[in-house]
Parts: structure tokens; C-alpha cells; sequence
């Protein structure tokens, strides 16, 4: 099909600006974690004169980096994994059965997902503060079990909303086969379903540690000198006197090179998945 | 087994347009409590376990909090927090008053921040996804270029703007002062009212990839049979973008708006890590708002009074999106 003129300079209008709206940003945070930190304490350039990997040695040693990783790295894991396990369970019952009180526990599931953050770390600082001291030592309040199971359940809604329309797109006819040939209902999810749906899985987990590796909001409060997580340990690099922003920026990339290379892998999956809700 | 669906089930899946609802896999039948019965139950308990741990029970909590005088003396012994009643709210719909003011002021910042972000992030996205329609070479790129942004944590990204509109030693002064020349003396970015500019761009910059994520997923399933037809009958490119795509797009772009609008709304990552906890009046945002009138000046009763006012206003808009989006539907 021909285009016209206009569309075609309407196309290069459209894309050039936004590219380099995108890419600044992203070239900043490189270029300045190659420079040395007199370099970035000055007026800005745009090229690194004096390019050096130093910043990249130095931000272990400056602030705890190294615990910050593991503990986001745990209590995002942890969390990816439980909330994909859980949503299965919970979205094959949504897809494949009807039962009294589906409707309201979808329901309530979802409008979850229109409240603000705060409005439940509030209570939820409350909660867990209570309880440990019901119990007598700190069990949730400030630990990464806390932070795991606020993840885990911030996650799941969305999960199983997304999980819930892949499984309906799923032939029935497959797991009824599988029950027909003497397959448990657990048996037909993992050994027919679950294969069948793995791009689906992919995606809710992508979402899942993609969320967790970014939320600061809860970090923020729930975390304490031990579980911090990468999200609020970042902001460790400023002190009172100076901003190292040479490590600020080399962390910043060292903690997203992970995330981001993860997500390009799996895009098309995440893609998908996204959209299967939404677009059918 | 019954299967008469509970009204709400059956709207919540038509208004999500999902596939036609299974049919129950077992005849009726009458033994109350058998294995087949219970099944979806089992499969739903850890689920259910877990949101009423961290969603349903704190929602109650807060609520309840909203009535009570929350103050630093009563956080670890919150049962002999004296009753406030409504005392909470009066205080914080109190427009005369310093703090019901601010709140007001707060509110005001957050629907300008909410509509400018939101507005500019969904029309940079339906453009993005316009111009790489039909692209060929190179389209895999730039997409994924463009959606760096989204796969980036928050913080990395929003950290990487603060450093550049830092006034001394930032990217943006560099290039307007000293390689543009546009003004003579370093503006400050992070303070004053310029901060409200600087928390739109960078929420923005987050944002607007999903927009394009999902436009550009609306423009797929359209089929090419259309664009064939409507080039038939003599439609130019504009033509075929107002009344093929955008027409056709309508369904999925009013679910994103509405997506962009809740979430935007409560953006809380942008200010905090911008502007700390406690940020300028122009950019100080509902969320970031009630997080430090709680855990700054230490006053949860407040703080949750606050909440449950945001939590009604976003119902509110919800509702009224479903009954807009329910006469969209019914007239085309």
C-alpha cells in the first residue's frame, strides 16, 4: 500500500524526537558511570575525558551493594515463584470451575488493584508491627518474610487476571481428556495445562520480579539496615556532604543490566501476555 | 451443582471481553460436600489465604484507623488509641485550616500532574505505535528501544533524571545555558515550581511505553482485510488512521486510559525518589502527601483518613468510567 508524503514525514516527526527522549537518559547513565568523580561534580560533558571503570570497583565498597543485591534478589525470587505458583492454582479454579463465590472473589481480587499503595502500608506497618509483637520477635516487620508476602500478594492479582485468560484460552477439551483417561485435577493442570500455558507463566513471572525489583514505596518502610533492597539502598550513595553520582549511575546500570536483559529475552512473552486480557 | 452465575461474574467477564464461560465440568449434583465440589476451593485457598492477610484485613484496618487518633504514643499499642469518630476527616476537609488546605492544594497538583501525564503519555504512545505501523526494517529495534524505559526499574531510571536536572552539574542546564544558549542563569529544576515540570517529564518518560505497548497490540489483531477494503475505496493514510484504526481501537484505548489514569494518580516512585519524602509544594503528590503526614509527622489516623478519601475518589472515577464506557458501547 502506498503512503503519503505526510504520513512518511509524519513518521520521522514522530520517531526521532522520541528516540533521543528515550536514549538521553540512558546515555547519561552510561557515559557518567565511566567518569571519574571530579567529572561529574563540575558542569556536565557530554563525553567522558577522562573514561575510567573506577566507579564500577567503587560502588561495593561505598555502601553496601553487594547485601542490597541478595536481598532483592531473595525476596524477589521467593516472591516470583510463590505468587506464580499460587496464581496457577487460583486462575485454573477462575477458568475451569464454576462455584459459589467466584464472582465475588474475582471481584475483590481486582478492585485490590485500584487502591493505593499507601492506603495499605499504613494498616499493613501496623499489622506487622502487631503481630510481632503477638508472637514476641520480629517476624514480619522490617524482614524480607514480610516483604516476600507483600510481593507476593501485591503481585497476584494481576497475575491471576492474566494466568485466568490464557487458561481460557486453552481448549477444555484437553484436560477433560486427560481426566477421561484417569488424570487427577491436579494431575491434568501440571501435566497437560501448565506445558501448554508456559508462555503465559513466563509473563506473569517476568511481571512479577519486574514489580518486585522496582517497588520502593514498601521497601521504604518495611525494610530495616539487614533486609534492604536495591530500590532504597540506591539512594545510599548521597550522604550529607556529597553525591557520588559517577556510582550512583554505574549502580543504577549494574542493577538493571539484569532486569533489563531479562526482560529483553522475554519480551515477546510478557507482550503477549499483557495483551491477551486486553486485547481479546 | 448450581451454576447460576452471580450477576457481578457474568458483567466482570463480558466488560473484560473475555471467552464465553466454561461449562461446569461435572453433572449436578447432590451430595453438599464431595471431592469434585471442593476442588476450585482448595485451588483457591492459598490465594485467598494471603489477600485477606495482606489486602482485605489491612483495607479494614485502614478504614478503621481513619476513626482513631493515631499519633507516635499509640503506634505499638494501637488498641488504646482513643476514638476520634469523624474527627479525622473534619481536620482533613477542613479547607480553612493549614492541613485541609494543603490536602486541597495536594489534590489540585496530583489531577494536573494525573491529566498532563496521562494525556501526553497516551498520545506519544498512539503516535509511536502509528509511525512504526507497517515500518519493515528496523521495527524490532526501535520497539524494543522504546520500551527500555518500562523494563528499567523504576528507581534506576528516576535516579538517572535527577542527576540530570541537577542545576550545577545536570544534562538539562548544560544543554539549555551552554549549548543553547536559551537563558542566561542555571534554573532550579528539583525546587520551586519547576519541579512540577520536572516530575510530569520524568513520569512521562516511565510511562508512555506502556501506552505504546498496548496501542501497538490494538493495531495488531485489526486485520489487514480492513486497511485493504477501505484502500479500495479510495481512503488515504490519514483517512484509514481516524476512521479504521482509531475506530477500531476504541475498546482497548478507553481500558488504557482508564489503566494510566488509577495508576498515574497514586504515582508515588517519581516524587519519592525526586524529591525525598518531603517534596516541593508544586510536585507534592497525594500519595507522597499522605506517606509523610503519616510517617514523617507520625499521625496514621490522619494519614489513613486521607487514604480512604483517595481510595473513594478513584472508585468514583472507576464507577463513572464503567457507566461512560457502557453508553460508548451501547451507541456503537
Amino acid at each position: 500500500m502506498r503512503e503519503q508524503l505526510s504520513f512518511r514525514i509524519f513518521r520521522w516527526v514522530v520517531l526521532v524526537p522520541l528516540g533521543l527522549f528515550v536514549v538521553v537518559p540512558l546515555y547519561t547513565m552510561i557515559m557518567s558511570a565511566l567518569k571519574p568523580l571530579r567529572d561529574v561534580q563540575g558542569a556536565f560533558s557530554w563525553w567522558p575525558t577522562r573514561p575510567t571503570l573506577r566507579p564500577f570497583v567503587d560502588i561495593w565498597s561505598t555502601v553496601p551493594l553487594a547485601k542490597y543485591f541478595v536481598n532483592s534478589l531473595i525476596v524477589t525470587s521467593v516472591a516470583t515463584v510463590f505468587s506464580a505458583l499460587i496464581a496457577v492454582f487460583a486462575s485454573y479454579a477462575i477458568s475451569r470451575y464454576r462455584f459459589r463465590g467466584r464472582g465475588t472473589f474475582s471481584g475483590v481480587v481486582l478492585s485490590t488493584q485500584m487502591f493505593p499503595g499507601v492506603l495499605f502500608l499504613l494498616p499493613l506497618f501496623v499489622v506487622f508491627v502487631n503481630i510481632d509483637r503477638t508472637l514476641g520477635f520480629t517476624f514480619l516487620y522490617q524482614t524480607r518474610v514480610g516483604l516476600i508476602l507483600t510481593y507476593l500478594t501485591f503481585t497476584l492479582p494481576f497475575s491471576i487476571w492474566m494466568l485466568a485468560s490464557y487458561f481460557d484460552g486453552i481448549p477444555k477439551e484437553l484436560d477433560e481428556c486427560a481426566r477421561v483417561d484417569g488424570a487427577s485435577a491436579l494431575g491434568a493442570l501440571f501435566r497437560i495445562v501448565l506445558p501448554t500455558a508456559r508462555p503465559g507463566i513466563i509473563a506473569v513471572a517476568v511481571y512479577s520480579f519486574m514489580t518486585g525489583w522496582g517497588e520502593i514505596l514498601f521497601a521504604s518502610q518495611l525494610t530495616n539496615a539487614d533486609s534492604r533492597t536495591l530500590s532504597v539502598g540506591l539512594q545510599a550513595y548521597a550522604t550529607e556532604a556529597n553525591v557520588y553520582w559517577n556510582q550512583v549511575m554505574a549502580a543504577a546500570l549494574v542493577v538493571s543490566i539484569p532486569i533489563v536483559a531479562g526482560f529483553l529475552l522475554l519480551q515477546r512473552y510478557l507482550v503477549a501476555g499483557l495483551t491477551a486480557g486486553a486485547v481479546k | 451443582m448450581a451454576t447460576t452465575l452471580p450477576g457481578r461474574a457474568a458483567a466482570g467477564k463480558t466488560s473484560r471481553g473475555g471467552p464465553d464461560p466454561a461449562t461446569p465440568p461435572t453433572k449436578a449434583r447432590r451430595k453438599w460436600l464431595s471431592w469434585k465440589r471442593s476442588t476450585p476451593y482448595l485451588l483457591l485457598v492459598p490465594a485467598a489465604v494471603l489477600e485477606l492477610l495482606i489486602h482485605v484485613i489491612p483495607m479494614v484496618v485502614g478504614l478503621w484507623m481513619s476513626f482513631i487518633e493515631l499519633t507516635q504514643y499509640y503506634i505499638t499499642n494501637w488498641s488504646e488509641a482513643p476514638w476520634k469518630g469523624l474527627g479525622n476527616f473534619t481536620v482533613a476537609l477542613d479547607f480553612s485550616g493549614p492541613l485541609g488546605r494543603q490536602l486541597l492544594r495536594s489534590f489540585g497538583v496530583t489531577l494536573g500532574f494525573t491529566v498532563l501525564t496521562v494525556g501526553i503519555s497516551f498520545g506519544l504512545g498512539l503516535c509511536a505505535a502509528l509511525a512504526l505501523q507497517r515500518f519493515g526494517r528496523g521495527r524490532g529495534f526501535i520497539r524494543t528501544l522504546f520500551l527500555t524505559p518500562y523494563a528499567l526499574p523504576a528507581y534506576a531510571g528516576i535516579i538517572t533524571w535527577k542527576f540530570m536536572l541537577q542545576r550545577d552539574n545536570g544534562l538539562v542546564n548544560q544543554l539549555i545555558t551552554n549549548d543553547l544558549h536559551l537563558t542566561g542563569n542555571r534554573p532550579f529544576w528539583l525546587i520551586g515550581s519547576n519541579a512540577f515540570v520536572s516530575v510530569v517529564v520524568v513520569a512521562i518518560w516511565q510511562q508512555w511505553p506502556f501506552a505504546f505497548l498496548m496501542t501497538m497490540a490494538g493495531m495488531q489483531v485489526i486485520p489487514d482485510e480492513v486497511y485493504q477494503a477501505s484502500s479500495i475505496d479510495g481512503a488515504s493514510t490519514w483517512q484509514q488512521i481516524r476512521h479504521v484504526t482509531l475506530g477500531m481501537m476504541k475498546p482497548i484505548n478507553s481500558v488504557l486510559l482508564l489503566l494510566l489514569f488509577l495508576w498515574t494518580f497514586r504515582e508515588f516512585n517519581t516524587p519519592f525518589v525526586l524529591f525525598g519524602p518531603t517534596p516541593p509544594a508544586s510536585a507534592d503528590l497525594l500519595t507522597i502527601h499522605i506517606y509523610s503526614s503519616s510517617f514523617i509527622n507520625w499521625n496514621f489516623g490522619l494519614g489513613s483518613a486521607m487514604s480512604a478519601l483517595l481510595m473513594l475518589f478513584l472508585i468514583l472515577v472507576a464507577g463513572g468510567w464503567a457507566l461512560w464506557n457502557r453508553r460508548i458501547s451501547r451507541d456503537a
